[in-house]
């Protein structure tokens, strides 16, 4: 009776997490896509067969290589843009500003929710009903809207639409860790670290944190693939990153007017972020299979 | 339904369900009047209005003026309480382009965006409903696994890109549907599809986790144990209570969709309000886009207000107690 | 002796492959006859639940039937299709469960979920179907009917659905009741008056009636026959009066022996002459609730002038059903909720006096054990460092506090190594033994359990008591022990203090409270309590569940 039903004597919460994340199929091609994302992006101008700036005029609009036409060529893989720059090395050159953005807009944002949410969570009552006036009110903003604004009266440039961002995207962040504060803020071992002396900052941190961590990964990644979007559709309209900077909101952006007669000009970089968002989220998804299985929707 | 609403009343009294009101709707005022302040700081964020006003080629003397005749020159408190007592009776100013007052403008706007706006809420809950009823039904069969697919090929699809690759296929390639403006209802059918189908994902999922926690609650058990027939189950028992947070949710979203239509509408050339937002940010047209963002935002504070109102009529636990 | 209505033979029920068992359910065989009480005992585990739901044909998807038969009313309800079957249940075959408060659809009103069952198995026209349940309200005991009909579920108490789920299912008169442990989750004193309703209805329907309980008292109430089970397999049966007076199995027997017993030899306690510990007086809390969206704020007193001592040495039991404020005493005893007013005097500190950052200097004096021993160990943590952190806190060198952890572990009988795991790698009991040595660590004076052995089954209970009791002698604790179960609180206290709605409605020493109570609700209480006519055998054959 008094026996313990456990599989494995000495295992710890996060190994067996482990242990389960390697067996998810979601959480392995996500993490496969994004860490071959982000290893292309690092070594973007030793894997890149051109730069992504240079304008070779003469070889524009060159189709990519499994297209039957006779200017093809495997010295631009890809093909290259209206400008002639190559697409494949824009391409490149691309996903370090989509990761950029997307993690510095994800941890500003990250940090800001996460103290809102903590601090609602764990003390409530009148600070509580602060933080969640803060928030309604930031849910009341339209997020495009209000950057593509902001950005456009300050000028636009990387730093810009990343704070911008990072300061619009906190939202999400501050709901799910203020509910998921409070459900670990009323179970008894925290009750059982205050009896036993511990301090405030001690309980949030060494109590609170570590068992909301796993919310924090998911919508970690969720607001990461969110940011990249955002800083998509600001390119695309003309209102993110500059040209000639590649950026693959701008790419379509800027193959929009020849997207009827090459439309493989838009395919290619919707793809890349297609599938760097995709994977992102399969892994966030994974994530919270994994860790918390019921919470799961 | 009549009678539900007359026994809300009964039950509670009118004066406390007035009080819920009254309280709701001085926070929902306190929310206005912060993103009304953040609007208007929206001026100020490139230094001096005046100067972006007057465009770059003015003299000294044109800033002057236009500093006087804006009342810029005003201190900022001042100015804000001018605003916002001009904002609270329709009036937000003179747009800086169009030589008219931004409200006629916006007005004649908000019709189209209403009408892309709902046509895209129906299409995402006609889509996203049965899918995630159907998913709850038979967890991790093959229909689950397709809605499961749905949701997460949704969610990673660049809306622009995936209004620009239908606008490809179904307007270029095959010719069916058109590809810009407002003219028929079928101008509607790509930027509804385009614009709607972000949100499935989100409803389709909580519909699928609302269905599949109500069908393992007790409360089902019991309804087996009657011998209620699977259909009665499924739709009487389970559905009613799985769709409340879906209800709430889709109110909040519709508020999202009209903030975020600003991409779609720019694409497909839809003459609303988000169309309207992205020619004044080109025009730098600054009481334009602030009436915009102001109008959005109370748009979205009065949906979340009607979603609580659908909940509380829903759910008899907030109903009455 | 009539024909069974119900007779299930050789029944197995698989388990979903990776569990530490292959069957839920092994090879059992009992009847249930017409107008009967068959009582099921075990403890958790046991199969008991799952054999009667498979029995209504409401398993869960992981759990199959894989050999037996369940013969009901002549058919084997294994081999019916499902639509016989939906034809069968609530109409021939009923059934009540353990959590009334989920048990009802919160969007309907229950007036619609008792008529519900007459519109799928009967033709009546409305009016009828209306007046068929106004009868089976009354029937039930439920007042105003006509007002009940309307309302909603969340607006009655537990006790009051547990009625409209008797009332659902009595409505067409069914040949099988099973009812799953039906007043596990309700208060003693509603408990004893469901099990009346049940007798009652016992005698005026033929229904048998098949009842799942962990509670042996519950049995002696109500039982004709009894079956006990183990481990999925039966381990005896026969009649109430063999089976409670005279059981062959040894399990059965320490399974009684481990039923705490009510107080019948009159021991007044020796004049304790330590000084007094705790001495609180005139604590109050109110809380003011506002959780319905319509609901006006309410203001509650959860504590209402409570004053009390406690000497050194003693256990103080306080005692009351759910909502009688008794866990909010002690929470705001420790601070851990803010008393409205009322002075805390625990060894010469008035607690009630002190900020939050001056406090903590003392909190070591008083610590508590909680209810739930899921929820009161940190999951991301080793059971050491969580061991270790109150004796950190105060300023112990870390290897003095490893020295008191392992010699803790000792005293609550936990193998050292136990600090390099996690919580999730022990079962029940033992949390609630890690959580004592985790309250001990800072040597405390006094100890607060909180209804700490209300979640384990009885042999575990009966454990995690004794050593309670023994580390109060060894240590020299001074112990507040709060239970809703009187018969706990017999156990293990010297004194009694019994609170309703906040305040306490009186106070002695533990044969005074149990042989001469003086205020009506400890009377009821007691009178509440289930098994009283029964002379519980003793066997004293101590240790043995732990073995067997």
């Amino acid at each position: 009776m008094t026996t313990p039903v456990s599989t494995s004597a000495h295992t710890s919460p996060t190994k067996q997490v482990l242990r389960q994340a390697l067996n998810h199929r979601g959480v392995m091609f996500g993490a496969f896509v994004v860490l071959a994302i982000i290893f292309i992006a690092i070594f973007a101008p030793m894997l890149a067969p051109h730069d992504p700036y240079e304008q070779i005029l003469s070889r524009k609009l060159i189709p990519p290589v499994w297209f039957d036409s006779p200017k093809t060529t495997w010295d631009h893989i890809l093909g290259t843009d209206h400008l002639g720059r190559d697409y494949l090395s824009r391409l490149i050159y691309g996903a370090r500003i989509s990761l950029m953005i997307g993690f510095s807009a994800m941890l500003i944002s990250g940090v800001i929710g996460t103290t809102l949410g903590v601090c609602a969570g764990y003390f409530g009552g009148r600070i509580d009903n602060v933080i969640n006036f803060v928030i309604t009110t930031r849910l009341s903003m339209p997020v495009v809207l209000v950057a593509l604004a902001v950005v456009s009266l300050m000028g636009s440039s990387l730093t810009v639409v990343i704070w911008v961002l990072g300061l619009l995207i906190w939202d999400r962040f501050a709901v799910v860790m203020r509910s998921a504060t409070q459900q670990v803020r009323g179970l008894d071992f925290v009750a059982s670290a205050e009896a036993l002396g511990s301090t405030t900052p001690r309980i949030l941190f060494v109590e609170v944190l570590p068992n909301i961590l796993n919310h924090f990964i998911v919508i970690a990644t969720l607001e990461m693939a969110h940011a990249i979007l955002l800083e998509a559709a600001l390119s695309f309209l003309g209102l993110g990153v500059q040209p000639p900077d590649p950026s693959w909101g701008l790419m379509i952006s800027e193959a929009k007017g020849l997207m009827f007669f090459d439309g493989w000009l838009i395919a290619i970089p919707g793809t890349a972020l297609f599938l760097l968002i995709l994977a992102i989220n399969l892994l966030g998804d994974g994530i919270r299979d994994v860790t918390a299985p019921e919470n799961r929707n | 339904m009549g009678e539900c609403h007359l026994t809300f009343l009964k039950q509670n009294g009118l004066d406390t369900v007035i009080a819920f009101f009254i309280k709701r709707l001085v926070t929902a005022l306190l929310v206005v009047l912060t993103v009304s302040a953040m609007t208007f700081s929206m001026t100020f964020l490139t230094g001096d209005p005046a100067i972006a006003v007057a465009g770059e080629n003015a003299t000294q003397a044109d800033i002057v003026r236009i500093r006087e005749y804006y009342g810029y020159d005003r201190p900022i408190p001042v100015q804000f309480m001018s605003w916002l007592g001009r904002a609270a009776q329709g009036d937000f100013g003179q747009s800086l382009y169009l030589n008219q007052p931004v409200s006629i403008e916006i007005f004649a706007r908000l019709k189209t965006t209403m009408t892309l706006g709902l046509s895209a809420l129906i299409f995402a809950l006609v889509l996203a409903i049965p899918l995630g009823v159907v998913a709850a039904i038979r967890p991790n069969s093959l229909l689950d696994r397709f809605a499961l697919t749905v949701a997460v090929v949704g969610q990673a699809m660049p809306s622009f890109w995936f209004a620009l690759t239908m606008m490809l296929w179904f307007g270029i390639n095959w010719r069916i549907l058109p590809v810009s403006g407002t003219d028929t209802w079928a101008h509607f059918v790509m930027p509804s599809i385009a614009l709607g189908y972000f949100i499935t994902p989100g409803v389709m999922r909580l519909t699928r986790a609302g269905m599949l926690e109500v069908l393992r609650s007790d409360y089902i058990r019991t309804a087996r144990a009657k011998g209620a027939s699977g259909f009665s189950i499924l739709f009487k028992h389970a559905l009613r209570n799985a769709i409340i947070p879906v209800v709430s949710l889709a109110a909040v979203q519709f508020g999202f969709m009209l903030g975020g239509s600003i991409v779609i509408e720019t694409i497909f050339a839809v003459n609303g309000l988000g169309f309207l937002a992205w020619e004044s940010i080109q025009r730098a047209d600054l009481p334009m886009m602030q009436a915009i963002v102001l109008v959005l935002s109370v748009f979205y504070i009065m949906l979340t207000f009607l979603a609580d109102v659908l909940n509380a009529w829903l759910d008899p636990r907030i109903r009455i107690s | 002796m009539a024909d069974p209505v119900l007779s299930i033979r050789n029944l197995t029920v698989g388990l979903p492959v990776k569990l530490d068992r292959k069957n839920a359910v092994t090879g059992i065989s009992f009847d249930v006859r017409p107008r009967e009480i068959l009582c099921v005992v075990g403890e958790s585990g046991s199969g008991k639940s799952i054999t009667s739901l498979a029995t209504m044909g409401l398993l869960s998807p992981g759990l199959k039937v894989t050999s037996g038969s369940i013969d009901f009313d002549g058919r084997d309800v294994l081999k019916l299709s499902n639509k016989e079957r939906n034809a069968m249940r609530g109409d021939q075959m009923a059934m009540i469960f353990q959590e009334p408060m989920t048990a009802l659809n919160p969007a309907y009103t229950v007036g619609a979920q008792i008529e519900e069952v007459f519109r799928i198995h009967r033709t009546l026209s409305a009016a009828d179907r209306r007046a068929e349940v106004m009868r089976l309200l009354e029937e039930v005991r439920l007042p105003e009917p006509k007002r009940l009909y309307d309302a909603f579920p969340h607006q009655l108490s537990g006790g009051q659905r547990q009625r409209i789920m008797i009332a659902m299912a009595l409505a067409l008169d069914p040949k099988l009741l099973i009812a799953d442990e039906p007043t596990t989750a309700l208060d003693v004193t509603t408990q004893a008056q469901i099990l009346v309703l049940l007798k009652q209805l016992n005698e005026r329907h033929d229904a048998g009636i098949m009842f799942i309980t962990h509670d042996f008292g519950v049995v002696a109430e109500i039982a004709d026959r009894v079956v006990v089970m183990r481990h999925g397999e039966i381990v005896e049966q026969g009649t109430a009066e063999e089976v409670l007076n005279n059981p062959q199995h040894p399990y059965t027997r320490a399974l009684i022996d481990a039923v705490p017993r009510p107080m019948t030899e009159d021991t007044t306690p020796e004049a304790n002459e330590n000084p007094v510990v705790i001495d609180v007086q005139g604590l109050n809390k109110t809380f003011t609730t506002s959780t319905g969206m319509f609901k006006p704020a309410r203001t509650v007193t959860a504590v209402n002038n409570v004053s009390f001592q406690v000497k050194r040495g003693e256990t103080l039991g306080i005692v009351g059903e759910s909502g009688s404020g008794k866990t909010t005493l002690v929470r705001c005893l420790m601070r851990l909720i803010e008393p409205d007013n009322g002075a805390i005097n625990i060894s010469g500190v008035d607690f009630a006096a002190k900020s939050r950052s001056e406090l903590r200097s003392h909190r070591k004096d008083i610590q508590i054990v909680f209810q739930d021993p899921y929820g009161s160990l940190n999951p991301r943590r080793t059971i050491g460092s969580q061991l270790i952190q109150g004796a950190i806190n105060f300023g112990i060198p870390r290897k003095e506090a490893w020295d008191r952890v392992y010699k803790l572990l000792d005293i609550v009988r936990m193998p050292h190594d136990s600090v390099n795991r996690f919580p999730s790698q022990f079962s029940g009991g033992q949390r609630q033994r890690l959580c004592i040595a985790r309250a001990l660590v800072v040597q405390p004076k006094v100890l607060i359990a909180d209804e700490a052995v209300s979640a384990l089954d009885v042999s575990i209970q009966r454990e995690v008591l004794h050593l309670l009791n023994d580390i109060r002698d060894r240590l020299g604790l001074t112990v507040i022990f709060i239970t809703h179960d009187l018969r706990v609180a017999a156990q293990i206290c010297n004194e009694v203090l019994v609170m309703q709605y906040g305040s306490v409605v009186e106070r002695g020493g533990v044969s005074q409270i149990f042989n001469a109570p003086s205020h009506d609700y400890t009377k009821a209480l007691l009178s509440a309590q289930p098994g009283q006519n029964w002379d519980m055998p003793v066997f004293d054959e101590g240790d043995t569940l732990a073995k067997i």
